[in-house]
């Protein structure tokens, strides 16, 4: 039974970073209606960034660690907005009536040139990533165990999901993110600018993939110029899974996701399942989830008119 | 009609006359045949692709459906027919020892068929669940399917696991490559000029139309589907037996972006169009291996300017334009 819960905290921790993810991929998809095949490669890209924040600012810091921290997920989540609103601006933007099929082709490109850029400029070893916070175990309730980075990226990523909920709940630009997924002409017509809204979109998102990052980064340790591939992936299963075009439904399909893939590597004996089928667990779920329920756990059915 | 026939006998006799050159004749005499293995190589690899990018243009081009797991059926193919000569490899040839001396070759065609056929029936159980889905859905569960196919390969240790397979025999001749490409391209063309064929367009023109006037639109985007598998299958066999060592990392994600980028490029929906552009893109792979940083830059940049501005891909239908410029002369 611990040793359940023990796998369960461990999950969630990583849960959470998909649901980061995941958010991008969804919010992308409510305005616009197509997948962000790049969304992964912002995420290294925000990784990459927050490394060498890191270099440059640690030594104009030197007690302030937590600062520095801040100050690095910050700027990580600044320069990954920047490049989602500019491959908005650049690659998506020209192809805004064009057939989906051709957004996608682009959305494929974009995402080979930010690796490959990344190889070129980073190589293609991998990296190692600086801890911001000092390590630590937190001796929990009951002889559960979590590490302090594993509890401050639970907390920190559900603060940052909450400031989401705000920006599309109570401000202005979200409403207008709202009206747009709900109706993009009606929204033009009531005086929406859709450029702006689409551009804000792009760089929330991103951002928060930036977020994710960086936590994945500090639970990892490692980075490299594919290392938004697979999780990019992951968290796009993770939308569907929640409803494609939710946002508590990507919240919730990253936290299962998370948990139900800890679970298949932890018990990975007594389910029969080798380890090294770990990354083919969110791929089943996706299948059956589109088979089943293509809507996902918390989308709406959309019923196709002639 | 007319233009699918002709395709197919330049093919052939492209390939008896080329193949007879450089591997028939036991001391070449044609200045040609001193063409040394590298250049050969790199005909058979263009040929390997020529079936691969034809085979999925069946799929992305003329049915309009968007598959981004092609490299898993080609790696089905591949694992399938080595498991026959390399793993039952003994086995395999004493069972055709009737066959003589020609049992080698008798095994490699055997076990090429068969390695289309198991990849035919990944594509059937692959595209059955997933062509309900449309557009992006489609492209991921397809890349899913890919990297599920990826994933029970590193893990089945008869088949080498991550390490991979050795010691495949090397069986593979130009000879074959485009015979099997030849085949490719004939089934692709004919079967999309058909009456039959006329469907694949249907779906992909309008799907909802279609299924209003009767064509079963599920039936046909399996069609498209098995068949296109089938030849990836066959491709995959052949590049196992060229290569003679094969690994699971070889067939992942971005070996499945290098075909959709040939079918791009030479533009959905044209056989001969791809066809080109897989021939072209295999000799650029090969001048660029010294700049192997640049070329998938240079690949992402060619595809995102590409569908910005010529969506229809860069080579489009070289057969049309071919007959348009002598029309307007």
């Amino acid at each position: 039974m611990n040793e359940l819960l023990q796998q369960i905290l461990n999950g969630l921790s990583l849960g959470a970073i998909y649901a980061l993810i995941a958010l991008g991929y969804t919010m992308v998809y409510g305005v616009l209606r197509f997948i962000n095949f790049a969304h992964g490669d912002v995420f290294m890209v925000g990784a990459f960034s927050g490394l060498y924040l890191f270099r440059w600012l640690k030594p104009f810091f030197d007690g302030g660690r937590w600062l520095l921290a801040a100050l690095v997920l910050l700027g990580a989540m600044l320069i990954s907005a920047t490049l989602g609103v500019l491959v908005e601006w650049l690659a998506y933007r020209p192809l805004r009536e064009k057939p989906r099929l051709t957004v996608l082709i682009t959305a494929i490109g974009v995402s080979l040139l930010l690796e490959y850029s990344a190889q070129l400029l980073f190589g293609a070893a991998p990296r190692g990533f600086p801890s911001l916070v000092e390590g630590g175990a937190i001796g929990g309730i009951g002889g559960l165990h979590a590490s302090n980075v594993q509890v401050l990226v639970f907390l920190v990523s559900g603060a940052l999901l909450f400031a989401l909920r705000f920006i599309v709940m109570r401000t202005r630009i979200g409403l207008a993110m709202r009206a747009l997924s709900l109706n993009p002409t009606a929204a033009a017509l009531m005086g929406v600018n859709i450029s702006v809204v689409i551009s804000f979109t792009f760089g929330l998102g991103s951002a928060l993939a930036a977020a994710g990052a960086i936590f994945y980064a500090s639970l990892y340790q490692a980075i490299d110029p594919f290392m938004g591939v697979l999780p990019g992936l992951k968290a796009f299963v993770a939308a569907v899974l929640g409803g494609i075009g939710s946002l508590p439904g990507a919240a919730l399909g990253g936290v299962i996701l998370g948990v139900v893939e800890t679970l298949v590597v932890g018990y990975s004996k007594e389910l029969g399942i080798p380890p090294g089928y770990r990354d083919a667990v969110a791929f089943v779920i996706l299948i059956l989830i589109l088979l089943f329920k293509p809507s996902g756990l918390l989308g709406k059915n959309h019923r196709e008119k002639v | 009609m007319i233009r699918s026939k002709s395709v197919l006998f330049l093919m052939i006799l492209l390939s008896t006359v080329v193949s007879y050159v450089f591997t028939g004749h036991p001391e070449p005499s044609w200045p040609i045949a001193q063409i040394d293995d590298y250049v050969l190589n790199i005909i058979v690899l263009a040929g390997i692709n020529i079936t691969l990018a034809v085979s999925l243009n069946l799929v992305n081009g003329h049915t309009g459906q968007f598959s981004l797991g092609h490299a898993g059926f080609m790696a089905v193919g591949a694992y399938a027919s080595a498991w026959l000569t390399q793993v039952r490899g003994k086995e395999f040839l004493a069972a055709l020892h009737f066959c003589d001396a020609a049992a080698p070759v008798v095994a490699f065609l055997l076990a090429t068929i068969f390695g289309g056929f198991v990849a035919a029936i990944a594509g059937f159980a692959v595209g059955l669940p997933s062509l309900r889905l449309k557009g992006d859905y489609l492209a991921i569960v397809t890349l899913g399917f890919g990297e599920i196919i990826r994933v029970v390969i590193q893990n089945t240790d008869s088949l080498g696991g991550a390490r991979g397979l050795t010691g495949v025999p090397i069986r593979t001749t130009l000879g074959w490559t485009f015979a099997i490409a030849a085949c490719a391209i004939y089934v692709a063309a004919s079967l999309v000029k058909s009456t039959y064929g006329r469907g694949f367009l249907a779906v992909r023109d309008d799907e909802i139309a279609a299924e209003a006037m009767g064509i079963n639109a599920t039936k046909y985007k399996v069609t498209a589907f098995v068949v296109g598998a089938f030849f990836a299958g066959l491709a995959g066999a052949l590049y196992a037996h060229f290569i003679g060592y094969i690994t699971p990392e070889g067939f992942n994600f971005l070996k499945s972006v290098d075909v959709v980028v040939m079918v791009i490029l030479g533009g959905m929906g044209s056989t001969a169009g791809v066809s080109v552009a897989a021939v072209g893109l295999t000799v650029l792979n090969e001048l660029l291996r010294q700049a192997e940083q640049y070329r998938m830059i240079a690949f992402a940049l060619l595809l995102i300017v590409l569908m910005i501005l010529r969506p229809q891909g860069l080579i489009g239908d070289p057969v049309r334009w071919f007959k348009a410029r002598r029309a307007n002369r």
